[in-house]
């Protein structure tokens, strides 16, 4: 029996930027919110709820790029060029928002401010340029004799920014139903607060890029049954799940937010995301590199794949355990008391 | 090759060179101080003195700060391959990318995973389980250490790998590739950095303490931990260097002949003690040179290569390289000096009672952080025109970007390191200032152990850590 190697790790870099969105999202979300806390006290119970779990969270994306790195090395050296300035606009916001969380409950007077305005910063410039790069990618990349041969500035358009101020609005949500699940009292009922508008926001936004991405791209749009003006009803029911799945994640939202609940808000979000990004799969799917490269030309060897695939399928269930370990340690509310630093 | 097309290459190498010297700064403290924390909660578990609690809690304070700021910039170094080298991983990616896969795989998330429960789990989980969370980062550390020295050494010595018909690496062994010639004496040279580096800290805020107030047990006791390892490992550091050296001679000769500036193939050399190496007339200006004492590189009679040997455009920075590598030997001298002498007094039980020696234990507390800095730029430095030895150049390894995106993200890097290197080296020098002090994290009363934890219904044993 031969396996596809390239299919599979397609299949495992895609799931590990699923959990990279899921889990880094609800971090960086919580730095998006930080500007809309009411007290220094507020802050650190934010804070402290993603405080243990933010660096393994992160590390996720770090398997992404050096998933995409060691398992598409075509792929990666065209991407990486062409989303030049957004990528190093990510990793500043990120340095500065990781840093923070030592940072801030070190500084003093001037430093502690300054690191909370960071945290918030930093949080929401990573957010939005991950938005520029999704934005950018879906618009495609534009590449000649396997090198990326478009220009500096193709991902600044009015499709990519909507894209990235969407992408922000979803972080939030993200964060602000992980408020809702781990804090108590007068933060809870400001976590549901921001779940109710970034929630609502967020819809808007995902109805305002799918119907955009229609018409920026004609490829996608073919992939819904859109094809000339007519609509391919066979085609658009086979996907039909995914939005039905979006509106679901939506109704948990509202539903959690309207009866105060703690743990469905969040539940509800996270299949907003799986929605959306099962949208941008079916969209994709074959392409690494969308228009131009996919993901059987973009591949490594064979036996670097394979000798890949042998530690991923015994490592990957390990981390996915003692990840799992890790949030079960620090389950539960975290209150002012938690005295983490 | 015009100057509008040679710019952003520059600009990538002054941006590689800037963010990796500021990452390397912290893998190279913390790999030995998880060990050291490691160490001394297994001790305090063991013996239950104090002094091993105190200054556990002490250390994992500076520990925290310096792990996120190492975690951060390494980031920014996985990204950085693609961004600004991406003709080298389109070229080398088949090889390298599984060694990184690994790393990520079995070393990023064992870290920060457990670096979770490290910091914040002293309530949450029991003193095994938090000691297992300690000497879980600690082995991360160094699996990361591992695998991206296997890495670089590959592009030092490549071996177990074929060159397509299109110009793409493939490994034809990754036992080869992994275990290449440099790899086991670089892996031992750069874990033996680490913990000089740590021993070196630790010896000299110690000492800094003792300084003030000699009577303080807990720095006493660190200062005799840090010695005791300075003593054994900077003599070992001597030979493993040396044993790097010999594999340079064999599989890089441009890079030894640069270290040494030799400019000749011939038997009999020297040994150069200062020059002014100075590639535009090939020869040494000022050369102060100990005759027959090449015999340190390869016997008398034996031929090695000099840099006539290679057409100038192959030749590495002779200066840079030449002067890095005397800057870390002599570092590396003044550490086995300070070994020597503290072992000595230990022995005669006059640590403390030397104000010299803790003087010159605190000079020589950031001693490990330059030569680390100076033997990575020997390596590399040396390495130069390649990017793989004898396969890539540097030159095709560039990514096909603008030279103003590489201008703006330098200037965003200078920025933003510049802003966290300052705050991070300021919150450590205050934290190394104020010193361990005993008592000053007992337990709190509070019911945040979780139920069903091994310790939930046993009495607070742990510390917490009230700010």
């Amino acid at each position: 029996m031969s396996l596809d190697l390239p299919l599979i790790w397609a299949g495992l870099i895609a799931t590990g930027v699923l959990l990279y969105v899921l889990l880094d999202g609800f971090d960086l979300g919580v730095g998006i919110l930080f500007p809309f806390s009411r007290s220094r006290e507020d802050r650190d119970v934010m804070m402290n709820t993603v405080a243990p779990v933010w660096d393994g969270n992160e590390t996720w994306l770090v398997l992404g790029g050096g998933g995409l790195l060691a398992a598409f090395p075509l792929a990666y050296s065209i991407v990486m060029p062409a989303f030049y300035l957004p990528v190093i606009l990510m990793l500043a916001g990120l340095i500065l928002r990781g840093v923070a969380f030592e940072f801030r409950f070190r500084g003093r007077a001037r430093g502690r401010p300054f690191w909370t305005a960071m945290f918030a910063f930093g949080s929401i410039l990573a957010a939005f340029a991950q938005g520029l790069i999704l934005g950018g990618f879906i618009q495609g990349v534009e590449v000649v004799d396997g090198r990326f041969a478009g220009g500096t500035f193709d991902w600044f358009t009015p499709y990519t920014l909507l894209v990235a101020a969407g992408l922000v609005c979803g972080y939030a949500l993200l964060g602000a139903t992980w408020l809702m699940w781990k804090t108590t009292d007068d933060l809870h009922g400001d976590a549901r607060r921001w779940a109710l508008i970034s929630g609502v926001l967020t819809a808007l936004f995902l109805v305002g890029v799918s119907l955009s991405t229609l018409v920026v791209h004609p490829i996608v749009a073919g992939r819904w049954g859109w094809t000339g003006g007519g609509l391919d009803m066979g085609r658009f029911l086979t996907l039909s799940w995914i939005p039905l799945l979006g509106l679901v994640g939506l109704v948990l939202v509202g539903a959690g937010v309207r009866r105060a609940s703690h743990g469905l808000p969040f539940v509800g979000a996270a299949l907003v995301f799986l929605s959306g990004y099962s949208g941008l799969a079916a969209g994709f799917f074959p392409y690494v590199v969308p228009y131009a490269v996919d993901f059987r030309q973009g591949a490594a060897p064979d036996n670097a794949l394979g000798l890949m695939l042998v530690g991923a399928v015994v490592i990957l269930p390990l981390i996915l355990a003692y990840t799992g370990w890790v949030y079960w340690v620090f389950r539960g509310k975290v209150t002012p008391e938690a005295g983490y630093h | 090759m015009s100057a509008v097309e040679y710019d952003p290459l520059l600009l990538s190498r002054l941006q590689f060179a800037f963010t990796i010297a500021f990452h390397i700064l912290f893998p190279a403290f913390t790999i030995g101080l998880a060990a050291f924390l490691a160490v001394l909660e297994g001790l305090w578990l063991a013996t239950k003195r104090e002094a091993f609690k105190t200054l556990y809690l002490f250390w994992v304070k500076i520990f925290a700060i310096s792990f996120g700021m190492g975690v951060v910039s390494g980031i920014v170094l996985s990204y950085q391959f693609g961004t600004n080298w991406s003709e080298f991983i389109r070229l080398t990616g088949g090889v390298i990318g599984p060694l990184l896969a690994y790393e990520v795989l079995t070393a990023f998330f064992l870290e920060a995973s457990f670096l979770g429960v490290m910091l914040f789990g002293w309530k949450k989980v029991g003193p095994r389980l938090h000691f297992l969370a300690t000497v879980l980062v600690a082995v991360g550390t160094t699996i990361s250490a591992f695998w991206i020295l296997s890495a670089n050494s590959w592009m030092q010595t490549p071996a177990g790998y074929e060159v397509l018909a299109d110009g793409r690496i493939v490994a034809t062994s990754f036992m080869e590739a992994i275990f290449n010639p440099s790899f086991p004496s670089r892996m031992a040279h750069m874990l033996i950095a680490a913990f000089l580096t740590t021993a070196l800290v630790v010896g000299g805020a110690s000492a800094y303490q003792l300084l003030r107030n000699r009577d303080q047990a807990e720095s006493r006791l660190a200062l005799t931990m840090a010695v005791g390892l300075i003593a054994v490992l900077a003599p070992i550091q001597v030979l493993v260097g040396h044993e790097s050296g010999l594999v340079a001679k064999d599989h890089q000769p441009q890079k030894l002949a640069a270290i040494e500036a030799y400019w000749e193939t011939r038997a009999n050399h020297p040994l150069i003690l200062f020059a002014i190496p100075d590639r535009a007339s090939q020869s040494n200006h000022f050369e102060l040179a100990l005759p027959g004492g090449g015999v340190l590189v390869a016997p008398a009679d034996e031929v090695v290569t000099g840099l006539d040997a290679f057409a100038p455009e192959d030749q590495p920075p002779v200066f840079l390289v030449f002067w890095s590598f005397r800057i870390m030997v002599g570092l590396g001298v003044l550490m086995l000096a300070l070994g020597l002498w503290g072992a000595w007094l230990v022995w005669r039980r006059r640590l403390v009672g030397s104000r010299a020696f803790m003087r010159f234990a605190v000079a020589m507390g950031p001693a490990g952080f330059v030569a680390v800095i100076a033997g990575w730029v020997v390596t590399e430095v040396g390495r130069q025109p390649w990017v793989v030895q004898g396969l890539v150049r540097t030159a095709d390894a560039v990514s096909p970007v603008t030279a103003g995106s590489v201008a703006t993200s330098l200037l965003i890097y200078v920025t933003v390191y510049a802003i966290v290197f300052v705050a991070g080296a300021i919150y450590i020098l205050r934290l190394l200032a104020e010193g361990p002090v005993a008592g000053a994290a007992e337990p709190r009363p509070d019911g945040q152990r979780a139920p069903g934890t091994p310790l939930a219904a046993a009495p607070e044993e742990t510390p917490g850590d009230p700010q």
